[in-house]
């Protein structure tokens, strides 16, 4: 952690006379309340801290003293933009230790939320990083496309954000009629716009420019940080849970993981476009054989655990997740914790931006797709 | 090097070019436009949307709400307080009933956990969202209306 009299230090007052500025907390590229210290020789990068804790609410804690049922409700204001996979990360844990079966209509449609939620996460960081670079209309065209998941959400699940829709022993309520629908109508907006997407951002001279070579991260330090997610994936490290270690019916669908080989800021940007085609691939694959029958499978009113540890990881649209519950046989957790793919993520920031330029730092952080909230929990 | 420096600044161009063509042409179409003026065009949200609870009451002025307190012990955050009272039938027998519902909107976190818990399906989630105001005392509701009672057959 940096020290107080460190950020205090004059450019003049500091031994190597470098200057120290600090980025944040209140700043819009930081995508939320991060505070970055960062060492600067005239231009270049010499070190970046990141200082967090200015949106640390005690999660964990907090759920050691709400049931199975109302715990995972919290997760959702964690990683914002994929609550729907947070929250399936905890039925999941959950289901583990009761050993109960979910019915097949309720893991289809915990699987099309997820994906959609991935989507719609990866649009939203599409935009965020173009506008991060100084483009500010791209985030409209993002959103046009995202609102139409969001609106599907609304439909279906209640909410637009924090969703709670996913409870023990499937999902909350059954979908509308329309459903379908709406998310075919949704895939073919989206494949008739992308082009759209390419045109203004992808193929951009500046944009290409200010993206490759810059933040490149080797597959070891990707390994040796935790990296994961596009973050890994961009530097050709094969690190996807729903492939090495499937949850739901992951393992009975076809579909490839996005990979890169440079592991730069580009090929990072060009992982979650590929991951936005994939999540539409599946969604489209599990759309042809959705099954009738139940959403959720009957619970008792009162969940309780067996003693023990439970561990279950997902793939959320930023990477690994995993949640860690240890049990004493009551109705509460007696511990938990939370593996958010945020933190390790952030971790490899100062590695990578080490050399670079101040105007590089901000397209480095935003390629590592940040929330900060997920961060500090 | 000038050479490429002369391609590249080429490159850049057309690039930046087809990218003003797709500008241009929501410039000049705005029925393409799809934001919304908030204050005047106000959106419709859905049926599921989950904006506050409500009390379901009956053109008899009756509520499905037996003081059974799920709603109560669902709630992660303690927004919902039940206040029962004693009541007296016709049998002569005494037997627990609703006196209040007390609801603080401004503790809820929507999470729709009280609806399912529900037993008799008493309350549901309104899609309503204007919910700022300037006292959050305001957002303290009672949601049980005056003089209403339960509905017969309900246990």
């Amino acid at each position: 952690m940096y020290q107080t009299k460190d950020i205090l230090l004059s450019p003049d007052q500091h031994q190597d006379g470098y200057t120290v500025i600090n980025i944040g907390p209140q700043h819009p590229s930081t995508h939320g309340v991060l505070n970055l210290v960062v060492t600067l020789d005239g231009e270049i990068i010499k070190d970046v801290q990141p200082n967090l804790g200015f949106i640390h609410r005690s999660i964990e804690k907090m759920s050691e003293s709400l049931s199975y049922r109302q715990f995972i409700y919290v997760t959702s204001r964690m990683d914002y933009l994929s609550s729907h996979i947070n929250n399936h990360a905890c039925c999941l844990c959950v289901e583990q230790g009761l050993e109960i079966e979910i019915p097949k209509r309720g893991q289809y449609i915990r699987m099309i939320m997820d994906e959609l939620t991935r989507v719609s996460s990866h649009l939203l960081w599409w935009g965020a990083q173009s506008m991060d670079l100084g483009a500010f209309t791209p985030y409209f065209y993002a959103f046009r496309e995202r609102d139409m998941i969001t609106d599907i959400f609304e439909k279906n699940c209640g909410a637009r954000l924090t969703m709670n829709y996913m409870v023990p022993g499937g999902v909350m309520w059954d979908v509308q009629s329309d459903f379908m629908d709406d998310i075919k109508k949704f895939i073919k907006q989206y494949q008739s716009r992308v082009h759209e997407y390419h045109d203004l951002v992808t193929y951009n001279f500046i944009f290409q420019k200010r993206m490759q070579h810059i933040g490149i991260i080797s597959k070891e330090d990707a390994i040796s940080f935790g990296c994961s997610g596009p973050v890994a994936r961009g530097s050709n490290f094969r690190c996807d849970i729903r492939k090495s270690y499937p949850y739901e019916l992951y393992s009975s669908l076809d579909f490839n993981e996005s990979l890169e080989t440079s592991g730069d800021c580009f090929s990072r940007y060009l992982v979650r476009i590929k991951e936005i085609d994939e999540s539409i691939k599946i969604i489209e694959a599990l759309m042809a054989d959705f099954p009738e029958g139940d959403f959720q499978a009957k619970t008792k009113a009162v969940l309780k655990l067996p003693k023990g540890e439970f561990y279950q990881k997902v793939e959320t649209a930023r990477g690994e997740f995993g949640v860690y519950i240890v049990s004493d046989g009551g109705a509460t957790p007696y511990r938990i914790k939370y593996r958010s793919p945020g933190l390790s993520n952030l971790s490899i920031l100062n590695k990578i931006s080490q050399g670079a330029k101040i105007g590089d730092l901000i397209a480095i952080l935003g390629t590592l797709d940040l929330v900060i909230p997920d961060i500090d929990r | 090097m000038t050479f490429n420096y002369i391609k590249d600044l080429i490159h850049a161009i057309r690039s930046l070019l087809k990218g003003m063509k797709i500008t241009l042409k929501y410039f000049f179409s705005p029925k393409r436009i799809i934001t919304q003026q908030y204050p005047t065009m106000k959106p419709v949200l859905a049926e599921k949307f989950r904006g506050e609870v409500v009390l379901i009451h009956d053109e008899q002025n009756e509520h499905k709400c037996t003081g059974c307190t799920s709603c109560e012990i669902a709630c992660p955050n303690g927004t919902i307080k039940i206040v029962t009272k004693q009541e007296v039938n016709e049998a002569g027998k005494k037997k627990k009933a609703l006196d209040v519902f007390v609801y603080h909107l401004e503790l809820c976190t929507m999470c729709g956990l009280c609806v399912e818990a529900c037993p008799t399906a008493a309350i549901y989630m309104k899609n309503s969202y204007e919910h700022s105001t300037f006292d959050r005392h305001t957002l303290l509701r009672k949601l049980n209306q005056e003089g209403s009672k339960l509905q017969s057959g309900i246990e």
